[in-house]
């Protein structure tokens, strides 16, 4: 299943563009032809399973790593052969945010400053209220909390004001209240014009803060596509909650053009299922459900709720690798 | 494209930060004191003989031992060497350790080329690139819009510059604390220099007298080079090492090793190409036999110099090409 790229993306400038490539290590290929595009003020999600290569991609991106073959063009410069030209527009975080913790904050700022071209005290100021750190910035970093250094590692990585921020699994570790500010701050980032790589193996973030997403496994990209289309690309579920379900179910199945999830068909997500006892998993046409509900209403069975349910991300994508499984 | 000052002002700020320098000054600090205590101990046992007396009495000393059967021949070279340059001193009517400041300085720095002085340089060179590994920070120093090659290169030069830091700093301190117990002259005091070892016998058409700072200022340069061949080597084993740990037991094993070796290997000829047998450069200042025969200052310098200039070719080759794994 591979679903095109959305339509109106001739307009905006691509930023990022991946072509072909591979990484073999110790004569074992991690990365098999891996190829996407990031475009200005976009936010990317790079979802894959731990161990699909995603850390590996995202090495070969800011030129850790050397691919095997293949190229990563970073503003029209080639991370490989240019990367003097190419890193000076790309911020990134791979993994954990490292930096030194024998320095303080502000010295660690000072000392990737230092490496990147026109980034003085004023730029360094501007980021450090970006990310709200004022108070404890002198501190040294052995004395912050994983949160803070997190923002810390936003900070640096903002430094050098790039067109492209590189976020390695950036939820990892973060409680609830700080997943949720993560999410405002990449989408005000976004909105600013800057274009997010945000890599996640959970597809509800993804879901959450992405624009459009490229789906990996076993080191091969899936698909490339829209978020929304990625999901409506799949037939929306209505679910059904009735007073008398055993009865209802016969009276259902009458009407034309409706499928039982249970017969064969995938399921939607069974945590939402499980606030909804007894209900009863459908595929239908939209201008069918109101056809459905009056036949039940004529058989004398009360309706409870009727609801849509969009399949999840999690969900098309167990299909996705199940298929290659197979195959 | 970027200037490599501030490269080096980043990692000289590093490693100053880390204090790794402090630990060395405070080394320094509790064992002069130590080495001079005991200097002193020596000086008031025989406080009562005259300086020209005490060296007739280990001139006859060591021409008891040659007479013995006992003793291995190189040992007898040796002491052959030593009994004629004492000699010589005696018949200048200079005493080589008249105790002051200056002449323990130039006793410590002699004897701090083996071993004190590169394990020092190594408690600064042998993380510089491999603590960066353990610690996952290389991942944020690398992924900035700077060569390789710079980057390592600002290292070496901070490496560099510790490095003399190091020896200034040992000279310095050796002087102002020995000092207090022996006084600050000595500056001018003459010091034979240019023995040339023959065999067992000693060729003192060469010999000068240099006033001793001077002496001591050879005697610095000499080990600024050994020092650097310790720093370069520690350098290329931090590239190839991930693990700190590993790469300062990798380089102390080697440097032991040497120490070892350069007093069992006089007959095993092939190993004077090793770099640690050649540190030993102030021997040949002051005319002691090498440790194996055909060993000469250029000799020991090409050698070093040799080794310095692979360990930064590996060092280079390496770290540019690299996959940063972790």
């Amino acid at each position: 299943m591979h679903t095109q790229d959305s339509t109106e993306a001739g307009d905006k400038q691509v930023v990022l563009s991946v072509r072909g490539i591979r990484k073999r290590i110790k004569g074992k290929w991690i990365i098999e032809d891996v190829n996407f595009e990031v475009r200005e003020g976009e936010i990317f999600g790079f979802l894959g399973p731990n161990g699909a290569g995603k850390t590996t991609t995202i090495r070969m991106l800011v030129d850790l790593i050397k691919p095997t073959a293949g190229e990563i063009i970073l503003c029209g410069h080639n991370v490989q052969r240019e990367p003097e030209q190419a890193l000076r527009y790309v911020g990134s975080i791979v993994e954990n945010p490292e930096v030194y913790p024998y320095l303080t904050g502000w010295e660690n700022l000072e000392h990737f400053a230092r490496m990147m071209p026109d980034v003085g005290q004023d730029r360094i100021r501007e980021v450090v209220a970006i990310v709200g750190m004022d108070k404890r910035i002198h501190d040294k970093v052995k004395t912050y909390s994983l949160g803070m250094r997190q923002r810390l590692g936003i900070a640096q990585a903002l430094l050098g004001r790039p067109r492209l921020l590189i976020l390695d699994e950036p939820t990892n570790g973060l409680d609830p209240k700080g997943i949720k500010e993560l999410r405002e701050f990449v989408r005000m980032l976004a909105d600013q014009g800057m274009s997010l790589f945000i890599s996640s193996h959970l597809l509800s973030e993804i879901q959450l803060m992405c624009d459009r997403v490229a789906i990996l496994s076993h080191g091969k990209v899936l698909a490339v596509g829209d978020v929304d289309e990625l999901v409506g690309g799949a037939e929306p579920y209505v679910v059904w909650q009735l007073d008398d379900p055993e009865k209802g179910k016969g009276c259902l199945a009458g009407v034309p053009g409706l499928q039982f999830a249970e017969a064969g068909i995938r399921l939607p997500d069974e945590s939402q299922l499980a606030a909804l006892p007894g209900a009863i998993v459908t595929t239908l046409p939209a201008e069918q459900v109101p056809v459905a509900v009056r036949l039940l209403v004529e058989a004398g069975i009360g309706v409870l709720a009727v609801q849509k349910m969009m399949p999840t991300l999690e969900e098309l994508f167990l299909n996705m690798t199940e298929g290659e499984g197979i195959a | 494209m970027l200037n490599l000052l501030p490269l080096i002002q980043n990692e000289t700020l590093k490693v100053w930060k880390k204090k790794r320098f402090y630990v060395i000054v405070l080394i320094l600090v509790v064992l002069i004191p130590i080495f001079t205590y005991a200097q002193m101990k020596m000086a008031q046992s025989s406080e009562d003989k005259d300086w020209r007396s005490k060296l007739l009495q280990q001139i006859t000393d060591y021409q008891n031992a040659l007479s013995s059967d006992r003793i291995p021949e190189e040992w007898k070279t040796q002491r052959r060497v030593m009994v004629q340059q004492l000699q010589y001193y005696l018949d200048h009517d200079v005493n080589p350790n008249s105790p002051n400041a200056v002449t323990f300085t130039r006793g410590f720095l002699d004897n701090s080329i083996t071993l004190f002085i590169p394990l020092m340089v190594l408690a600064i060179a042998s993380d510089l690139v491999s603590g960066e590994r353990t610690t996952g920070t290389i991942k944020m120093l690398l992924t900035r819009p700077v060569r390789r090659w710079k980057v390592l290169l600002s290292k070496a030069v901070t490496l560099t510059l510790y490095v003399s830091l190091i020896i200034v700093t040992t000279a310095v301190l050796s002087y102002l604390l020995s000092g207090i117990f022996f006084g600050y002259h000595g500056w001018n005091q003459p010091v034979f220099t240019g023995f040339q070892v023959q065999g067992s016998a000693v060729d003192s058409s060469q010999v000068h007298a240099v006033p001793q700072w001077l002496y001591i200022l050879m005697q610095s340069g000499l080990i600024w080079f050994s020092a650097m061949t310790v720093a370069l080597l520690a350098l290329m084993v931090s590239v190839l090492v991930r693990s700190t740990a590993a790469s300062i037991v990798t380089m102390m094993a080697a440097i032991i090793a040497g120490t070892i070796l350069a007093n069992m290997a006089s007959s095993w000829h092939s190993a004077k190409y090793l770099f640690a047998v050649n540190l030993e450069l102030t021997n040949y200042l002051k005319g002691t036999p090498p440790p194996i025969e055909g060993m000469t200052l250029p000799f020991s310098l090409l050698i070093l110099a040799a080794w310095s200039a692979v360990s930064l070719i590996v060092s280079f080759v390496v770290f540019t090409k690299q996959d940063m794994m972790n």
